[in-house]
């Protein structure tokens, strides 16, 4: 019965009904389901939602990427670009890739994203270089090129963050083992992390050379 | 001494200008739901842990109905010759000021952690973060000769394009904590355990692994899909039964998760979240562009648990 409120979550969002509204449907009915009284269920929502506010104040940046974008932020990304003349948007891509999976390996993984990095600088970034190659895009490339720059950083912190020792996720794996009884060094589970870490950058990294393909046979087609 | 609780502050303060210069913006159709909607979520910075746990719930309903009410957004766009015309004035400048913030949550990370007097040095990097934002915003305001109020407009003109999918992760994971008080895990721990095929090695990896992903594709986070997977396939089936090294199974086994992150709007701050930031029409469009990555990722993994685990 519990289950009920996962069937809720993946219909709502496959119909596209209104997100927040599903959400709070899906843990009614859970809740229910699992013979808590409603104002139980809200009293245990509002205490995860208190717990859970370190997660939105990352919309401070927006004052500072608000009033730079104001002056012309994007703009001097493309006269920057412009000037560079091997930068690709795969090969800026993928230097942004080691250096996010870089930072994340030696756990600064606040230190960029979609807010502090990705709008300001990286997205503008890869949009004029791709313009450069292609010769023009239209607003669908545009789109396309914008959402490989979130794209980009989200591949190089997951598959980064694990190499770090202190990281959440290695913490909660042994932690969680430790109740089976088997004990590991947060150093055992890390190195782990980098076989994929590798992986992942190989992989990517040949994805965002095609792209580079793609926007130069592009512009020949176009002359 | 300085603890998140300072950076809540900053935080409420910012989304209360955000309403109050929402409250005045003629051009936004919604304007009263809309500064309404920011109100609130000041409120929940600022007073949120005196207001109980009953209260804070009746907040979260408050901005529920009013992001389903729907929000509006204004006008406020700087026209492109005039930032084409300040971006040849500044010049470099505007990467030096957008790189201050970067820079300072960097070095705070350390130098906060060398003085835990004064900063909780578990918070560094978040609290740095904060001086970064502080900075950033008064220094270009005095480098880029722009009134005080120009960044809290700009900043709410993007934080109106976002909307109420701004707090959609911070939903997502207290729905999870709600799932979590249910026993939604062991339930699904329970009919995984049925499903996977007995006596096949690669059989059990790719369950787990494959599970792990899917799960966390529902979930929307690897770390509530890792328990349950690993109770259910991991340690009875790939550490007791095969002998696995339970690091090798654990550590590849929670990347398999990583991997459903990328395939799933239930990760809305790593998926949804971005496409409205960087106001892309198509709301999965980043999501699109990491499945390419995912799925081949998730077969190395698959492939790496199989070869390295079982020596």
């Amino acid at each position: 019965m519990v289950l009920l409120g996962i069937a809720i979550i993946v219909a709502g969002f496959l119909l596209r009904f209104h997100p927040l509204l599903v959400i709070l449907a899906s843990a009614i009915v859970t809740g229910l389901a699992a013979g808590l009284d409603p104002l139980a269920i809200l009293a245990a929502f509002g205490k995860a939602f208190n717990d859970a506010r370190y997660v939105s104040i990352i919309w401070i940046v927006l004052p500072v990427v608000g009033l730079l974008e104001a002056n012309g932020l994007q703009e001097r990304a493309r006269g920057l670009i412009a000037k560079m003349r091997g930068a690709t948007v795969g090969r800026f891509l993928t230097f942004y890739l080691i250096l996010r999976q870089m930072l994340a390996a030696v756990g600064l993984t606040s230190v960029a994203g979609h807010p502090q990095t990705v709008r300001p600088l990286v997205a503008p970034i890869a949009e004029a270089a791709a313009e450069r190659q292609a010769g023009d895009l239209d607003d669908a490339e545009r789109e396309e090129i914008k959402a490989w720059a979130a794209a980009t950083d989200n591949i190089g912190l997951f598959f980064g963050e694990d190499i770090f020792l202190a990281i959440g996720s290695i913490l909660l794996i042994k932690g969680l083992l430790e109740q089976y009884g088997i004990d590991l060094e947060p150093l055992q589970l890390s190195v782990w992390a980098i076989p994929t870490a590798i992986a992942a950058l190989l992989i990517h990294g040949f994805r965002l050379w095609r792209l580079d393909r793609r926007l130069t046979r592009r512009r020949a087609e176009g002359q | 001494m300085i603890t998140l609780h300072w950076v809540y502050a900053l935080a409420g303060a910012v989304f209360a200008a955000f309403a109050l210069l929402g409250a005045r913006d003629r051009d936004n159709p919604r304007r009263w739901t809309t500064a309404a909607f920011w109100a609130l979520l000041a409120t929940s910075m600022w007073a949120g842990d005196r207001l109980g746990d009953l209260g804070n719930g009746v907040l979260v309903l408050g901005l529920i109905a009013l992001g389903a009410l729907g929000l509006g957004r204004g006008d406020g766009v700087v026209p492109p010759e005039q930032r084409q015309a300040r971006a040849d004035r500044f010049g470099n400048r505007l990467f030096v000021i957008a790189l201050v913030i970067p820079v300072t949550a960097l070095a705070g990370t350390f130098l906060f952690k060398a003085a835990p007097d004064w900063f909780d040095a578990k918070q560094a990097t978040l609290i740095a973060l904060a001086l970064g934002v502080l900075i950033a915003m008064t220094a270009g305001c005095l480098w880029l000769r722009a009134g005080a109020l120009v960044p809290l407009q700009q900043g709410r003109r993007l934080m109106d394009c976002i909307g109420w999918a701004a707090i959609l992760p911070q939903m997502l994971a207290s729905l999870g904590a709600v799932f979590a008080l249910a026993g939604v895990g062991d339930v699904v721990g329970g009919i995984v355990q049925q499903a996977i095929p007995q006596g096949s090695l690669l059989g059990a990896v790719i369950a787990y692994a494959l599970g792990m992903a899917l799960f966390t594709m529902i979930m929307g986070n690897a770390f509530a899909a890792f328990p349950v997977m690993t109770a259910a396939i991991g340690v009875p089936l790939l550490i007791r039964t095969y002998h696995g090294d339970p690091a090798v199974v654990c550590a590849i086994g929670m990347l398999a998760g990583f991997c459903g992150t990328l395939m799933t709007p239930m990760a809305a701050n790593f998926n949804l979240v971005p496409a409205a930031l960087l106001e892309l029409k198509d709301k999965h469009g980043v999501i699109k562009r990491q499945v390419g990555t995912a799925l081949p990722l998730l077969i190395v993994n698959i492939a790496l648990i199989y070869w390295l685990a079982f020596r």
